[in-house]
C-alpha cells in the first residue's frame, strides 16, 4: 500500500510537470511543422511569460485587488499578450529574414535571439531568482497518518484543468477554424498553400503567436508551482519541452501532448526512485536515444529527403 | 498604400511598447519572501517610448531609409581593380602572419602581467574557435556541446595530476587524445542525424557531461571543482619561488636571476602561443588535404558528395574528432592557467561564445576566426562599463550577422581558378 501511494505520488507529480512541458512543446512542434526550424528562443518566451505574470500579480496585489480568480485571469492575459507579442517580434526580426536559407543559419540566429532575450530580462530584472507567491495552496491528502502521505494539491489540479482547457481550445481551433485549417494546409505544403491564396506569412506569424501564448500559460503555472523565477529558467525548460516534442514526433500536436506527459513521468520517477540530481541526465539521454533510434518520434510522420 | 503603411508602423510601435514596457518599466524586488514592484525611473521609461517612436518612424519610412542605406558605399569595397595574383597574395599573407607571430613572441616582455594573462585567455579561445571552425565552418556540423570536449581536456589534466602526479607535458597529449576519443565515441552514433537534430543532441551531450561533473562528487569534487593543478615546467625547471617536487630545479635559480611572478605568466603565454600556432598550422594543412576538401564537399551538397564515393560517416567523424582533439588541447592549457577548475567554466554559454566567434569571424576562415576571438575576448575588457551588456550584444550580433552577413566578417577565400572571359 505504501509503495502504491509513493508510486502514485510520483505519477501525479510527473503528470503535473509533464502537462506544462506539453504546453511549451506545442510551440516547438507547430513551428517545426510549418517552417522546419527549431525555435531555440521559445524557452525564453516562456520565461518572459512567467516574469510578466509575476509582475502583473504583484502589481494587482499592490493595487489592492484581492479576488484570486480575477488576479489570476488578468495575470494570465497579461502574460499571454506580452509573450505573443514577443513571439511575433522575434519571428519578424530574427527568423523571417533568414527563412529559406541554409538550415544552420536560422538555428544560429535563434540561438543568438535566445541569448539576447535571456540577457534582456537579466539586465532589466536582475539575475537573482525571485519568489513567486503561492496563491493557491492546500490540497487533499491520502494515506494513513503515520506512513507515507500522498498529496494532491489544488495547484496541481489547477495545472491539470488549465492545461486541459488550453489543449481542447487548441485542438478545436486547429480543426475547426479558418486559420487553423490554413495552418494545417501550410504545414502540409507551404508552396502549394500560398498558390491557393493563403497568406503564408500571416499563418507563420500566427503559429509563433499561438505557441508563445501557450508558453506564457505554462510560464504562469510552472512559476507558481516551483515558487520562483529567474532569467535562466527558460533554457532548461525549453530543452525539456523540445525533448517532449521530439519524443512525440516533431510536427505533430497530439504527439507533443503525449511526449510531454511521458517525459514528465519519466523525470519524476527518476527523481523519486533514483536521485533528483540525475533527472536532467535522464531526459537528455532519452532525447539522444529517440533521435538515434526513432527520429520520427512516437506519432510523427517519416520525413523523406528530397533531392 | 500609405494608410496601410501607417497602420503597420503603428502596430509595430505598439508591439515594441508591449514587449519592452512591462519588463523594463517595472522592477521586481525581493525583500525576504515578499516581492514588491517599483516603477523604473523616468529616463528608462522615456527610452522605452523613444524606442517605440523610432520603430514607428522606421517602419513608416522604411522604403526611404532602406534606399538611403543602400546609397552609402559599403565599408568593405569589392575588389575594384584586378585581384592580386593568387601566389603573390599567398606570399604576402605568409610574411604578414610570420611577422605577427614573431611580434607576439616578444610582446609579453614589454607589457604588464594582466595583459599577458588576458592574452593567454585569448589564445585559448583562438584554439577553441579554430577547432570548432573545423566542425561548424568546414564540415557544416553544428556542434552546440563543444565545451564538453574542452571540459574533458581540462578535467583529464586535473585528475591525472591529482591522482597520478602526471605533469603538464604528459597530460597535454593524453587530454587531447581522450577528448578526441570522446568525440569519436559520441560522433559515431549521432553523425547520421540531420543538421538541427545533431545540434540538439550535442547540446544534450554537453549538458550531460556538465551534470555528471557536477554530481560525481567523489571523483571530480562536484561544484567545488579541483584545485592545486600544477604549473607546466620547462625541462624540469619549475616557475614557483620554491621547488615543489623532488628532482626539479627552479627557473630563477638555474639562470641566476631574481624570482619574479611574471616568468610563469609569460611562460604560460608562450606555451599557449606555440600551441595556438600549431593548431592553426595543422588545421591549415588539413584544409588542403583530401579530407579537408571532403568536409567542404559534404557541407555543400551531401547527396552529390556521397554519389562521388565519399563516405559520409568517415568524413564527418574525422572533422568531429579533430575538432574535439583541439578542444582537449585548449582544455589542458586552461586548467594549468587557472590552477583550479569547476563545472562552472563549462556551461552552454561557453559553447555559445565559441560558436559566436566562429560565426562572427566567417565560418571556415581561419584569419577571420582569430580576429573574432581577439575582438570577442578583449572588447569587453576594454569597455568595462559595458561588460554587463556583453552577452546582450553577443546575442544581437549573432542575429544581425545571420541576417545581413551570414558569411562572416572575413569570409573564407578559396584558392580557385577563374576562367578568363574571351574578348
Amino acid at each position: 500500500m505504501q509503495d502504491l501511494l509513493y508510486f502514485s505520488q510520483q505519477l501525479i507529480n510527473g503528470l503535473t510537470i509533464g502537462s506544462t512541458y506539453a504546453l511549451i512543446a506545442i510551440g516547438y512542434t507547430m513551428v517545426y511543422g510549418i517552417i522546419g526550424m527549431i525555435n531555440f528562443a521559445h524557452g525564453e518566451i516562456y520565461m518572459i511569460g512567467a516574469y510578466t505574470a509575476l509582475i502583473a500579480i504583484t502589481g494587482l496585489a499592490a493595487l489592492g485587488l484581492a479576488w484570486l480568480p480575477l488576479i489570476l485571469i488578468v495575470a494570465l492575459l497579461c502574460a499571454m499578450i506580452v509573450s505573443s507579442s514577443m513571439g511575433w517580434a522575434v519571428e519578424r526580426v530574427a527568423y523571417r529574414p533568414v527563412r529559406g536559407r541554409h538550415r544552420l543559419i536560422p538555428l544560429i540566429s535563434a540561438i543568438g535571439m535566445s541569448i539576447f532575450l535571456q540577457n534582456y530580462v537579466h539586465l532589466a530584472q536582475g539575475s537573482r531568482n525571485i519568489g513567486f507567491p503561492a496563491l493557491i495552496d492546500g490540497g487533499f491528502n491520502f494515506g494513513s497518518g503515520d506512513g507515507f502521505q500522498m498529496s494532491l494539491s489544488y495547484m496541481q489540479i489547477t495545472i491539470f484543468i488549465t492545461t486541459l482547457i488550453c489543449m481542447t481550445a487548441l485542438s478545436l481551433f486547429i480543426s475547426r477554424s479558418r486559420t487553423g485549417r490554413a495552418c494545417r494546409a501550410v504545414s502540409q505544403d507551404l508552396g502549394m498553400a500560398s498558390l491557393l491564396g493563403i497568406d503564408t506569412n500571416r499563418i507563420i506569424s500566427a503559429t509563433f503567436v499561438i505557441g508563445a501564448a501557450l508558453a506564457a500559460v505554462a510560464g504562469l503555472l510552472l512559476g507558481m508551482y516551483y515558487g520562483s523565477v529567474d532569467p535562466l529558467f527558460g533554457f532548461i525548460a525549453g530543452l525539456k519541452a523540445f525533448t517532449a516534442a521530439v519524443l512525440g514526433g516533431i510536427g505533430s500536436i497530439p504527439g507533443a501532448m503525449l511526449g510531454g506527459l511521458i517525459l514528465g513521468v519519466a523525470e519524476s520517477m527518476t527523481s523519486g526512485y533514483l536521485s533528483g540530481e540525475y533527472k536532467d541526465v535522464i531526459s537528455f539521454s532519452l532525447l539522444i536515444l529517440i533521435l538515434l533510434f526513432k527520429p520520427t518520434g512516437l506519432l510523427g510522420k517519416p520525413e523523406v529527403e528530397k533531392i | 498604400m500609405a494608410a496601410n503603411n501607417f497602420r503597420h508602423a503603428l502596430f509595430c510601435a505598439i508591439i515594441t511598447l508591449i514587449i519592452s514596457y512591462p519588463i523594463i518599466g517595472f522592477n521586481l524586488e525581493a525583500q525576504g519572501i515578499n516581492v514588491t514592484l517599483t516603477g523604473a525611473d523616468a529616463t528608462t521609461i522615456t527610452m522605452v517610448f523613444l524606442a517605440a517612436v523610432i520603430v514607428f518612424l522606421f517602419q513608416l519610412f522604411r522604403e526611404q531609409v532602406m534606399g538611403a542605406l543602400r546609397g552609402i558605399p559599403s565599408p568593405f569595397p569589392e575588389a575594384k581593380n584586378e585581384p592580386m595574383a593568387e601566389n603573390k597574395r599567398a606570399k604576402i599573407e605568409s610574411w604578414v602572419l610570420t611577422g605577427i607571430v614573431v611580434f607576439a613572441l616578444f610582446w609579453p616582455f614589454l607589457v604588464s602581467r594582466g595583459s599577458v594573462d588576458l592574452a593567454t585567455l585569448v589564445l585559448i579561445y583562438i584554439m577553441l574557435a579554430l577547432g570548432l571552425n573545423v566542425v561548424v565552418g568546414l564540415a557544416g556540423l553544428l556542434d552546440l556541446g563543444y565545451v564538453a570536449f574542452y571540459a574533458v581536456g581540462a578535467y583529464t589534466f586535473a585528475l591525472l595530476s591529482q591522482y597520478l602526479g602526471i605533469s603538464f607535458w604528459l597530460a597535454l597529449p593524453i587530454g587531447a587524445l581522450l577528448a578526441a576519443l570522446f568525440g569519436l565515441v559520441l560522433g559515431f552514433p549521432v553523425l547520421r542525424l540531420r543538421g538541427d537534430y545533431l545540434a540538439i543532441v550535442t547540446l544534450g551531450f554537453g549538458e550531460i557531461i556538465r551534470i555528471l561533473l557536477n554530481n560525481w562528487t567523489t571523483l571530480t569534487g562536484g561544484p567545488n571543482g579541483i584545485g592545486g593543478i600544477p604549473d607546466p615546467t620547462l625541462f624540469g625547471m619549475e616557475f614557483g619561488r620554491r621547488v615543489k617536487e623532488e628532482g626539479n630545479t627552479s627557473f630563477h635559480e638555474t639562470f641566476g636571476i631574481a624570482y619574479s611572478g611574471e616568468h610563469k605568466v609569460i611562460f604560460l603565454y608562450l606555451i599557449a602561443l606555440v600551441l595556438a600556432v600549431f593548431t592553426a598550422l595543422v588545421i591549415r594543412r588539413f584544409m588542403r588535404m583530401p579530407v579537408g576538401r571532403a568536409w567542404e564537399a559534404l557541407r555543400e551538397d551531401e547527396i552529390a558528395a556521397r554519389s562521388l564515393g565519399l563516405s559520409r560517416t568517415a568524413v564527418k567523424l574525422s572533422a568531429f574528432t579533430i575538432g574535439a582533439f583541439f578542444a582537449g588541447f585548449a582544455g589542458t592549457v586552461f586548467a594549468s592557467k587557472q590552477g583550479f577548475i569547476s563545472p562552472e567554466s563549462f556551461v552552454f554559454l561557453e559553447s555559445a561564445i565559441i560558436l559566436a566567434i566562429v560565426v562572427l569571424g566567417g565560418m571556415g576562415s581561419q584569419i577571420g576566426v582569430v580576429l573574432a576571438a581577439i575582438a570577442v575576448t578583449i572588447l569587453p575588457e576594454l569597455a568595462r562599463e559595458f561588460s554587463e551588456y556583453r552577452m546582450l550584444i553577443f546575442g544581437a550580433a549573432m542575429v544581425l550577422m545571420m541576417v545581413w552577413r551570414p558569411q562572416g566578417l572575413m569570409p573564407m577565400r578559396r584558392i580557385h581558378i577563374e576562367l578568363k572571359k574571351q574578348e
